[in-house]
């Protein structure tokens, strides 16, 4: 980063203070409009190449999930038993599944449940562990004390006996929403736990004793100083958690109780994979493989975002 | 310098390490005299053969016991009036003579003289009767206490299933002397012999039913009177089993012992079994279902067996209510998919296509039954049928459904594949159902709650084809879930199994079953093949007509 | 200090009756008839099945139920599983297991995922962190199943190294394989947590002004970095201690160990409420027992954290 780009709050950063007059390192460019945190954090990630990386790998989930047409025009549900385990070959490149379904299709069209059970657990599992963690973290005392506990058990519920109650109660209409509702219902409790701890640690910077001292108090103190700088743990958690969350998806259909057994999703298809792992490996690597290359996807976007909104962390 | 840190850390892992070692190494000491015999160090066991096993249910009563993990068990350790041979025919064990006079009404049974239970004492016909008396009383919840349904004095219940008035004793069953009783059914049964040598007949010994500890005692180390006898059982670990030094019948121990380990998990098994952990493994896992063959060679297990599975549509639901519309959808769907193909792709050969409703090694199992094309995969006449049945009552975008319980991984590629078939074949949306737990799908059909097809599955509780037809297809039987009712089929089931000669009594059978074909109350699948595989550490591996191999003979090299 | 210990443990008392009272609930609310179940494809006799019920207080409303299992409890009674064992002695057999299979798959993924992640946080961008990245992500792809299978199938079986299945004496051998596979998915979030955390530190004003006093830079690395990164490290390997006891069912299942996972998961799809009860009441309490320690290490790791 060149001199000139220094902006307000961040002058300290740097070694090359020594040679920098004092002038200068208090000067504020004052014909530039104030840079926001999000604003600055957007020009940063402009400029590095896995943020352009990610957000195609991203794109390219979303794309399949959106409009899965665009990919294939095969039935990714006609099965032809005759065809079980068949090696790939013309208009079918990933060749066909035990059921003699085509892989290839199956795996373009697995993207819509996968991608957004992972995704939409994740939201909600953050959301409401931000929420409740932050509560926790920031009041302390009786709150901490009631929010903790009750993570506590729900932490202990077994996942199982949880997700077979829940979705007995939405039997006739089980939508990915249902999934999702039961995945985030013990998502959450981690991420209340890992957003307390970085809640706890951050409320003790000085720069938050320092925005108290000057009058900013109460929650726009949490969400101005402390969030932003507690996000970093967050964030990578929940990047981890999408891909383990679309595994967790599998389980439950497996166990009969996660989507119907028509919709279909890598996770279901990497379960009924296992049957032939011995014979047929392949089966099992286009839907993983994909799972993989969505995760990879948002855990650097992570990774990237994490790195645009710490100042510090740019070089 | 990283070295440094690496070696700091590394010391520190490794402190850690050593705590949580020393923190709980001394866990599960009491329960392991012995361990290393039963684990890994197949040689040091001295002729014991290592097999597979689930940890039974239940305590070892034998009225109690209705899984396979205990019964197993329960066949080796002890001996009933009869017993089954390799093929399935019934032999006279402590039983002398079992005779009838009026077909089957009342039965006369006499007793071999001296026999005795493996802690010394007498066996005599007091303690069969005793141990039924317990097995019929439906205060002691045995489960498999609908054997002494068929025995007069069965204690009747009202709509609550409270019983009315109070049960002493099946009056049925009357002591003569030490060596003889007599039996009194509530309705003639010429193949009643047959049942008894099914383990819910089995005897106790005196005083193990007098207190809740001593029949807790029994239960978790029986005294019996089989070829073996229970010598330790860690729960969920293992049970050992050493023969009986006082039995004297005809199906000695030849080998020095049994130690069945136990699994949760019959692909844990089969690795054991190849890694030479394991000797005997009476289940092949899903995943090695297409290499167990190669991976085992002439060690691999796989003939016919008792297993016999379908799926039943049930008569209340719409479009397949009794009726003709209801049969020719019934036809269609079985003629709209491959049996044999399902076998032979996803089975990988070890299933064998239905030819009638009687699993393959059973007396009565044919393959000539009239009408059994319907068997038969045949996409035009389904269509045909198909299309008749709409012109009866449009069957619009409706959709087949075939539900099945999620928690054995043994349906779902299957139905899945079935419904595939059928679909296509029909033209129609077919899907499949998921439960989550048997519970749950067993809950709606006892209720008659179903909204779709449902799987089924029968295991022979003794070899009799009336055992295949009698508890599924019988109005009220236990497991009649599509609510069959056919006068006409009781009446000719009934006709047969009153049959004394054998051969009069197959061919009434088969006039039977013919009616089921024309009826389909069941949609017959296939057989289940006996699998499994043996080590290179024992020989003389045979299985049974039930599958279940047979254990005494197993010699260790 | 001993003020705030001693409040926390007093929050056992709700948090336990608050516990097992939803999941007795939960388990009441289960759907399908677990007596009906046990009499498999046949059925049970109504007065078997009515008898059986009576037995475990199956005909009482859930407030009854749950004052019978409350009452069990207070003379250390945890109740009866429907095959009729003691359900203490159930625990008895399945905690040992897990613990020590829990223990070692909590140290396995802590030691490497710290290892790994401060090295790939340190020289982030590098051949070694993209490397771990690529591992992460292989753990999170692929589940559990797969992983165990091939590990067995490769190590126990074809190479014979590792023993294929547990042993009685449950040996560190034999628990080795179990535990790595139990972890991994762990690991990989542990690893990514600290790595994330090691490259913010490593940038912070303390790390140049202890570079700049002289100290060397494994102590950096390891008085200053490190410590200042481990508060969400720690928080995760806190709560995963009970997530690996209650939820290694894939694990045990492959390696046959009898262990909690299984035992509750069995108990659940059976209806057993007083093992499914009794299991969660413990697992509850490592939950708090270890969000106590962990809330206590915080402090010892910052301290400008205090309870009072």
């Amino acid at each position: 980063m060149s001199k000139d780009t220094i902006y307000p709050g961040q002058e300290h950063s740097f070694s090359d203070i020594d040679e920098t007059g004092l002038g200068a390192v208090d000067a504020v460019p004052d014909d530039r409009p104030p840079a926001s945190l999000f604003g600055e954090a957007w020009r940063q990630l402009r400029r590095r190449p896995i943020f352009w990386i990610s957000a195609a790998l991203i794109l390219l989930s979303l794309l399949m999930a959106l409009f899965p047409q665009l990919f294939t025009s095969a039935d990714p549900r006609y099965c032809v038993l005759k065809h079980s385990l068949e090696a790939p070959g013309p208009g079918h490149p990933f060749g066909f599944d035990k059921q003699g379904c085509d892989i290839y299709a199956r795996t373009i069209y697995g993207a819509r449940a996968s991608v957004s059970v992972g995704v939409l657990s994740m939201l909600l599992s953050v959301t409401i562990g931000v929420i409740m963690g932050s509560i926790a973290g920031y009041r302390g005392g009786w709150a901490d004390s009631l929010l903790s506990r009750v993570t506590d058990i729900f932490f202990a519920i077994p996942f199982v006996l949880a997700a077979i109650v829940i979705m007995q109660i939405f039997k006739e209409s089980r939508t990915i929403w249902t999934v999702v509702i039961v995945i985030s219902l013990f998502g959450w409790p981690q991420i209340a736990r890992i957003c307390r701890s970085a809640v706890i640690e951050a409320k003790q910077e000085e720069y938050v004793t320092a925005a108290r001292a000057l009058g900013s108090g109460g929650w726009a103190n949490m969400l101005r100083h402390i969030l932003p700088n507690a996000a970093a743990p967050i964030i990578v958690y929940a990047t981890v958690a999408l891909g383990s969350y679309i595994v967790t998806e599998a389980t439950l259909s497996f166990l009969g109780i996660g989507l119907p057994p028509t919709i279909v999703s890598w996770g279901a298809d990497i379960a009924s994979a296992r049957s032939v792992l011995r014979q047929a490996p392949q089966v099992l690597f286009f839907p993983a493989g994909a799972l993989a290359m969505t995760v990879l996807g948002f855990i650097m976007m992570g990774d990237v975002v994490r790195d645009a909104l710490d100042p510090k962390a740019r070089k | 310098m990283r070295k440094k840190i690496f070696a700091v850390l590394v010391a520190a892992g490794a402190l850690v390490f050593a705590l949580s070692l020393a923190a709980c190494s001394p866990a599960g000491g009491g329960a392991s005299s012995g361990a290393g015999a039963a684990s890994g160090d197949a040689t040091s066991g001295g002729g014991v053969v290592l097999a597979y096993n689930t940890e039974p249910q239940t305590n070892l009563i034998p009225s109690m016991v209705n899984e396979v993990g205990g019964g197993n068990i329960l066949e080796l350790i002890f001996e009933g009036l009869t017993r089954y041979d390799v093929d399935g025919s019934t032999k006279l064990a402590i039983a002398e003579s079992i005779t009838t006079t009026d077909d089957g009404k009342t039965w006369n049974v006499k007793i071999k003289e001296g026999k005795k239970f493996s802690d010394g004492s007498p066996l005599t016909v007091q303690n069969f009767v005793d141990a039924w008396n317990w097995g019929a009383n439906p205060e002691n919840g045995a489960l498999s206490g609908e054997f002494f349904m068929a025995i007069e004095g069965y204690p009747e219940v009202d709509e609550e299933g409270n019983l009315v008035g109070t049960f002493d004793g099946l009056s049925g069953l009357e002591v003569v002397s030490d060596t003889e009783f007599n039996i009194t059914l509530n309705e003639a049964d010429p193949e009643f012999d047959k049942q008894l040598g099914y383990s819910a007949f089995y005897p106790l010994p005196t005083g193990s039913l007098d207190s809740p500890e001593a029949l807790e005692a029994q239960g978790t180390k029986p005294v019996s009177n089989g070829p073996y006898v229970l010598q330790a059982w860690d729960h969920n670990e293992k049970i050992e089993l050493v023969p009986n030094p006082e039995y004297d019948g005809d199906i000695p121990a030849k080998n020095a012992g049994l130690t069945f380990k136990m699994y949760t998990d019959d692909s844990a098994a089969y690795n054991d079994l190849l890694a030479g952990n394991l000797d005997v493994l009476d289940s092949i896992p899903a995943d090695a279902m297409s290499t167990f063959k190669d991976d085992l060679g002439e060690r691999a297990i796989n003939q016919d067996g008792a297993v016999y599975q379908f799926f039943t549509i049930p008569y209340y639901l719409e479009h397949f209510a009794d009726d003709e519309e209801g049969r020719l959808r019934r036809q269609a769907i079985s003629m709209a998919f491959d049996r044999q193909e399902i076998c032979d792709t996803l089975f990988n050969g070890t299933r064998t296509p239905a030819t009638d409703f009687v699993a393959a090694v059973i007396p009565g199992h044919s393959d000539s039954i009239a009408g059994n094309e319907v068997l038969q995969y045949n996409p035009e006449k389904a269509k045909e049928l198909w299309a008749q049945a709409n012109a009866i009552s449009d069957w619009g975008n409706s959709t087949f459904k075939i539900a099945y319980n999620a928690d054995s991984s043994a349906h779902k590629e299957w139905v899945e594949a079935v419904l595939n078939q059928v679909g296509q074949t029909l033209e129609i949306s077919a899907e499949p159902e998921a439960y989550a737990q048997f519970s749950e799908l067993r809950n709606d059909a006892t209720n008659g709650t179903m909204k779709s097809a449902l799987r089924g599955g029968w295991q022979a509780d003794y070899p009799s084809a009336y055992n295949f037809m009698g508890p599924i297809y019988r109005l009220n039987a236990g497991a009649n879930d599509s609510r069959y009712n056919n006068p006409e089929f009781e009446k000719v089931l009934l006709e047969a199994r009153s049959q004394q000669d054998e051969a009069a009594r197959t061919e009434g059978y088969a006039k039977a079953q013919e009616i089921l074909m024309r009826d389909l109350p069941a949609i017959p699948l296939w057989g289940q093949n006996a699998l499994g595989g043996y080590s290179e550490h024992v020989d003389n591996v045979v299985v049974n007509w039930k599958t279940v191999p047979v254990y005494q003979d197993i010699v260790k090299k | 200090m001993k003020r705030y210990v001693g409040r926390r443990l007093l929050q056992l008392i709700p948090v336990f009756f608050g516990a097992t009272f939803l999941i007795f609930a939960m388990v009441y609310a289960l759907p399908g008839d677990p007596i009906a179940a046990l009499g498999g494809d046949k059925g049970l006799p109504p007065a078997v099945r009515a008898a059986i019920e009576r037995e475990y207080h199956l005909d009482q409303p859930l407030l009854i139920q749950y004052l019978y299992y409350l009452k069990g409890i207070f003379t250390f009674d945890f109740g009866m599983t429907f095959s009729g064992r003691p359900v203490v002695e159930v625990m008895a057999d399945a905690f040992p297991w897990t613990l020590k299979l829990a223990l070692m798959a909590i140290v396995f993924e802590s030691v490497f995922g710290i290892l790994f992640g401060v090295f790939a946080g340190l020289r982030r961008g590098g051949v070694f962190d993209s490397t771990v990245l690529v591992l992460s992500l292989f753990l999170i792809a692929i589940p559990v199943f797969v992983i165990g299978f091939l590990l067995q199938f490769i190590i126990g079986v074809k190479l014979g190294w590792l023993p294929v299945t547990v042993d009685q004496s449950m040996s560190f051998k034999s628990m080795l394989m179990p535990a790595i596979v139990l972890g991994a998915v762990s690991f990989a979030y542990i690893l990514r947590l600290t790595r994330t955390e090691v490259a913010e530190n490593a940038t912070a004003d303390y790390v140049r002004t202890a570079t700049a006093k002289g100290l060397s830079r494994p102590k950096v690395v390891v008085r200053h970095i490190l410590r200042n990164s481990l508060i969400p490290v720690i928080t995760f390997i806190g709560a995963d201690l009970g997530a690996l006891m209650g939820g290694a069912i894939v694990t045990e299942g492959i390696f046959n160990i009898p262990g909690v996972g299984g035992t509750m998961y069995k108990a659940i799809f059976q209806g057993e409420a007083a093992t499914v009860v009794s299991f969660t009441t413990i697992l509850v309490l490592v939950y708090i027992f270890t969000s106590l320690i962990v809330d206590l290490l915080y402090a010892a790791l910052d301290p400008r954290i205090r309870y009072e």
